[in-house]
């Protein structure tokens, strides 16, 4: 008898693999395929189409003929203008030829900073609500995460104190993501500051995933690694995609000490050799020249910001002022619902697609992440939909 | 008189006209009623000229030629270009006339229902006016972009309905 079993279930996958737990938002993508006609305020990315002279710059360095690989830490070229970026913005000083590296969207660079400083069993501190990488990541690089939670109370700021409460002496590294893709939080200074210390304390390493650092509203983001005595201690990861629309180009960076760079080259060399040239080109484009547009998309986002923070307040879902990104977090607790049989009772009785909180980490139950990175007239029509949907809701509960 | 309230309105005005206050209001951030009264101010001051409508007509199939007109102009003493200008401009068939640097000085843009009502204008009434010493006309062929607007439409984008 021949058997059919595939080989993968005799030998078994990686059980490093098989432990994670497959994306949240996953399952939420097949419903949501099913169904016509859906806004979306799910997405993750901006919904403007990359700026044309940025767009023109990398078709040209198609027709120069520039296909070839770059250096494995990028165009020089590139790394020389982020250099310059990095020293405007944020006062800091990294030198192009050791210190920065282009990397596949900023995802990689996280990727790279965990396997470049983990050895199984460190402990790697990650406030939640979280990004779905951090987790992952840390995991796959023989790290423990160890979760800390943020809550609305706090406007979703890392508690130093909180922090400190689960440092342990195996504690390797914290991660901060913040302006905070889901919450929308930014962190004030003065908390940094104090973090800042306590890594000092711990010889602790902080990898700090800044790739909203451009898209706040009204208050400043401070750079971790700018921070007295950070910059060494530092993993300043980064990229093009928020700021500049330009998702699809996949270029991101790490900054960091010589030492730990050497040790992400590794592995981003034998693992991406480099990242696309063409994407690299635009990005150059956008570094030197995408200023203006940014602040236009800016001023745009903050529009819609205010008007779906305002719109969510008056339907009832209590929402705090988010201060980056594109995200606001409302609390859906009011409904009696938990946020995914919010998210999926809004999706098939009103066609609203948002992303349930629990998908970023337990302390995200009782929230959904609205996007508002869509057209105004789509985040109208949403908070219409998304009224009359709690209106529902919460008058059914009334009568049980 | 321009004032910060003002300008973010203005701004969004321009994109679309038909935003109403409470919109501007909450988009703005700004108090309905300051908002209000930025609107009204830039009204009467004339920052606000008019509200309208860009349309593609050929999309109906309503005929209209278009023609940019390149005007020379014998420099006349007591007469500045100004009055020169005022003098086309009063014509409704101008429907835009700018004073240009270069090798010609006025460019007036003229739509009409026909190649002859274009044709007339300039040959009758603008190539007559005493101080016009030239005129090139360039018939417009095609229009690609208007006031900013692609007329075939604008790039869009295809995003995943769901990203982390």
């Amino acid at each position: 008898m021949v058997d059919t079993t595939p080989p993968s279930r005799n030998r078994g996958l990686s059980q490093k693999v098989a432990q994670i737990p497959p994306s949240g938002i996953r399952k939420f993508f097949d419903l949501l395929s099913s169904i016509d006609d859906v806004i979306s305020l799910g997405v993750g990315e901006p919904d403007f189409v990359t700026p044309w002279h940025i767009r023109e710059a990398a078709i040209y360095s198609v027709e120069k003929g520039r296909t070839s690989y770059t250096s494995n830490y990028g165009l020089l070229d590139l790394r020389y203008e982020l250099a310059r970026h990095l020293e405007r913005r944020y006062g800091l000083d990294y030198d192009p030829q050791s210190e920065l590296l282009i990397t596949v969207g900023v995802s990689e660079a996280m990727d790279l900073a965990m396997r470049a400083i983990l050895n199984p069993g460190d402990e790697v501190i990650i406030p939640e609500p979280t990004y779905v990488s951090y987790v992952p990541c840390t995991v796959l690089a023989g790290g423990t995460p160890v979760p800390v939670p943020t809550n609305m109370a706090d406007n979703f700021q890392l508690a130093p104190a909180e922090l400190a409460a689960r440092i342990t002496p195996r504690t390797r590294a914290i991660v901060l993501g913040y302006p905070n893709n889901p919450t929308g939080a930014v962190m004030d200074r003065d908390k940094l500051v104090e973090i800042a210390r306590l890594a000092e304390a711990h010889d602790l390493l902080v990898i700090s995933d800044e790739i909203y650092d451009r898209l706040v509203y009204g208050v400043e983001h401070v750079c971790f690694a700018a921070l007295p005595g950070m910059r060494d201690r530092t993993i300043l990861a980064g990229g093009l995609s928020k700021a500049y629309a330009m998702t699809g180009w996949r270029i991101g960076y790490a900054a960091a000490h010589q030492d730990i760079m050497e040790a992400m080259v590794k592995v981003h060399q034998y693992t991406i050799m480099c990242a696309p040239t063409a994407a690299q080109y635009a990005a150059l484009e956008a570094l030197k020249e995408g200023e203006v547009a940014v602040l236009e998309m800016l001023e745009e986002y903050d529009r819609r910001r205010r008007v779906i923070v305002k719109g969510l307040n008056e339907i009832g879902l209590e929402c705090f002022e988010p201060r980056g990104a594109f995200y606001a977090f409302p609390s859906i607790r009011s409904t009696g619902l938990s946020s995914e049989e919010f998210a999926h009772r809004l999706l098939v009785e009103e066609k609203v697609a948002v992303v349930p909180g629990n998908a970023f980490g337990d302390c995200g139950e009782g929230h959904v992440r609205c996007c508002y990175a869509t057209s105004m007239e789509n985040i109208e029509r949403a908070l219409e939909r998304i009224g009359r949907f709690v209106g529902r809701v919460k008058g059914l509960g009334s009568r049980v | 008189m321009k004032t910060p309230i003002m300008k973010d309105v203005l701004k969004l005005l321009e994109k679309d006209s038909r935003l109403s206050a409470e919109k501007l209001a909450a988009m703005t951030g700004h108090p309905l009623a300051e908002v209000e009264k930025a609107v009204r101010r830039a009204e009467t001051d004339r920052i606000i000229l008019t509200y309208k409508t860009v349309i593609n007509w050929e999309k109906v199939g309503r005929e209209q030629v278009s023609a940019l007109i390149e005007v020379k102009v014998v420099p006349q003493r007591a007469v500045g270009f100004d009055t020169v200008a005022q003098r086309i401009y009063r014509y409704p068939e101008a429907r835009s006339v700018y004073l240009l640097s270069g090798t010609y000085d006025l460019l007036v843009q003229v739509t009409g229902r026909s190649i002859h009502d274009v044709a007339t204008f300039v040959t009758e009434k603008l190539a007559t006016l005493e101080f016009v010493q030239g005129t090139v006309t360039h018939f417009l062929l095609k229009r690609y972009k208007e006031d900013g607007e692609i007329l075939d439409g604008q790039d869009e984008l295809e995003r995943l309905p769901v990203s982390p």
